[in-house]
């Protein structure tokens, strides 16, 4: 059946989406859509400089958006200009710098294809490093859980009593990265961060706890992926955007439902 | 020599200095706290006081000076501020194991021991500010900490509610026998059970017993003649007992609704106004 490229790609999608779930939660909760989108932008840069390198292109890309974190967290610690201005500069230079470099090299390749992502192109190679690299990343967010999200409530408390934030946070930087690599081929750079983030923020209104949170975020991505690609085939439409519109109206769907609903099965 | 000194030391802040910026927040503060004493940090803001708590914690590590902590040391920390964001469902029961796991039957008793049992299965930021603090402090608690380091553990909480805190604090450190660092919000009630008040202003000004330190100099001249006055040492003349789902109890052992409850606190040393 994997000769079949909508299968494929929907098998790529879901073991995307039940990765980016629980990650995109913390993206939420710590206030990092921003700080996802940027790494996510910088990671055209990390795909321009694997093709002039001629290195492996998902490692180019975890690479330059480890990187691009890193250089973050130092200029924070300068404390020169406030986050969001860095965040901008960085988002930006990374994206612009990747094209330049991309169209300084002469190298002819499909911008849009990384711009967007072009999930039904995935093969069975792709498929192995989603699942592979997806299981390694959960893997390492469930070892993490209880003092990432102690640092996620409140960093001091959670460095008082034993535990490291700074450590947890440069692991969750990681991750995040991680999943960037592995995203990019399938809804592109500028849709990353909405995988991340829109599952996550309808999870909110149906769960009741963190851990909840998650396994809702990674159900409502799976959904997401499954109708945004059964809608692009039917209404032949770009499959990238037409995974993060189906999510979209998944969001909008939780919101609109009445909060007694949840209220009454959360006191339950 | 107080009660205290027979104890075993559990933090030792030695000579500690913490230097930002090419200025020192806090400088030569030396602070000891010893197994069942209750210590309390005061000062005008900015005087170093979160500074000082972090010192004994561990978040921050001093730029000058020594901080030792007895080995394995187990601390419970209730931070000045914190905040949850909407975006993370957190129910009272959740928040308890935060920073550890613990068996239902303790999550209930540490909750009941603080007053909010009753709102184990509410949102965190469903609370009001007592409701919160208690919370966090029962959080606190169940870690059996050797060291409850509680940073302005009042702040949101009506006077009423404040002095039952200040009670349930004295309880904590009679029943567990553990050591509490406790930064007072305000110099109108330093509680009782208050073993030592050091007195901070970027150094340590004075320090002693509650009403040693409303006599001295330094205390005075750092927060005027009139502070002299408002330094209350609450003692215990209340005759009744607020009940944290809103109802009080009078000293006579009925159980009255908020609003026919009429105040007739008797507090020595300060007045409301």
């Amino acid at each position: 059946m994997l000769e079949d490229f909508f299968t494929r790609s929907i098998i790529a999608g879901i073991g995307l989406a039940l990765v980016t779930g629980p990650l995109g939660c913390f993206i939420v909760w710590r206030r990092m859509a921003y700080f996802g989108d940027t790494m996510a932008h910088s990671a055209l840069l990390g795909v321009a400089l694997s093709l002039v390198l001629q290195v492996d292109m998902t490692l180019g890309v975890f690479i330059i958006a480890a990187a691009v974190a890193g250089a973050l967290l130092l200029l924070q610690r300068r404390q020169t200009l406030s986050t969001d201005a860095l965040l901008g500069i960085l988002s930006h230079s990374a994206l612009a710098i990747g094209l330049v470099v991309a169209f300084l090299s002469g190298i002819r390749v499909d911008l849009m294809g990384f711009l967007f992502g072009d999930i039904l192109a995935v093969s069975v190679t792709d498929i192995v490093v989603i699942y592979l690299g997806g299981l390694v990343i959960l893997a390492v967010l469930a070892a993490m859980w209880r003092p990432l999200l102690a640092a996620t409530v409140n960093a001091e408390v959670a460095e008082a009593e034993g535990m490291r934030p700074e450590v947890t946070r440069i692991v969750f930087m990681l991750l995040l990265a991680s999943v960037i690599a592995i995203a990019m081929k399938i809804v592109g750079v500028l849709l990353i961060t909405a995988l991340l983030i829109i599952p996550a923020a309808t999870a909110r209104r149906l769960s009741a706890t963190p851990e909840q949170m998650a396994l809702i975020s990674a159900g409502v991505g799976a959904l997401a992926v499954a109708g945004g690609l059964f809608g692009s085939l039917r209404f032949d439409t770009p499959s990238g955007p037409s995974i993060v519109v189906a999510a979209l109206v998944l969001f909008l769907i939780s919101i609109a439902l009445p909060v007694q609903l949840w209220r009454a099965r959360r006191e339950a | 020599m107080d009660a205290q000194s027979g104890h075993e030391v559990l933090v030792d802040v030695v000579g500690a200095g913490v230097r930002r910026d090419g200025r020192w927040l806090v400088e030569g503060v030396d602070v000891t706290i010893r197994k069942r004493e209750i210590v309390t940090l005061i000062g005008p803001n900015g005087s170093g006081k979160s500074t000082t708590a972090k010192l004994v914690t561990g978040v921050l590590k001093p730029d000058a000076g020594a901080v030792s902590r007895k080995s394995g040391l187990r601390i419970g920390y209730v931070p000045q501020k914190l905040s949850i964001d909407w975006t993370m469902p957190l129910t009272v029961r959740r928040l308890m194991s935060l920073t550890g796991s613990y068996p239902a039957s303790e999550i209930d008793a540490a909750l009941a021991a603080t007053g909010v049992a009753h709102l184990a299965n509410a949102e965190v930021q469903h609370l009001s500010g007592g409701e919160f603090q208690r919370a966090l402090l029962a959080r606190a608690m169940i870690r059996k900490p050797d060291l409850l380091v509680l940073d302005e553990p009042v702040q949101g909480v009506d006077f009423s509610g404040e002095v039952a805190l200040y009670d349930l604090i004295g309880r904590i450190r009679d029943e567990t026998g553990c050591g509490i660092l406790l930064i007072s919000h305000d110099l109108h009630v330093v509680m009782a059970a208050t073993d030592t008040v050091i007195c901070l202003n970027g150094h340590v000004c004075c320090r002693g017993t509650p009403e040693s330190v409303a006599r001295s100099p330094e205390y005075l001249s750092l927060f005027g003649a009139r502070a002299a006055n408002a330094l209350a040492v609450y003692q215990h003349h209340h005759d009744h007992t607020h009940l944290p789902d809103g109802r009080v109890e009078e000293a006579d052992g009925r159980i009255v609704e908020a609003h026919e409850h009429v105040h007739e606190h008797e507090h020595e040393g300060h007045s409301h106004a």
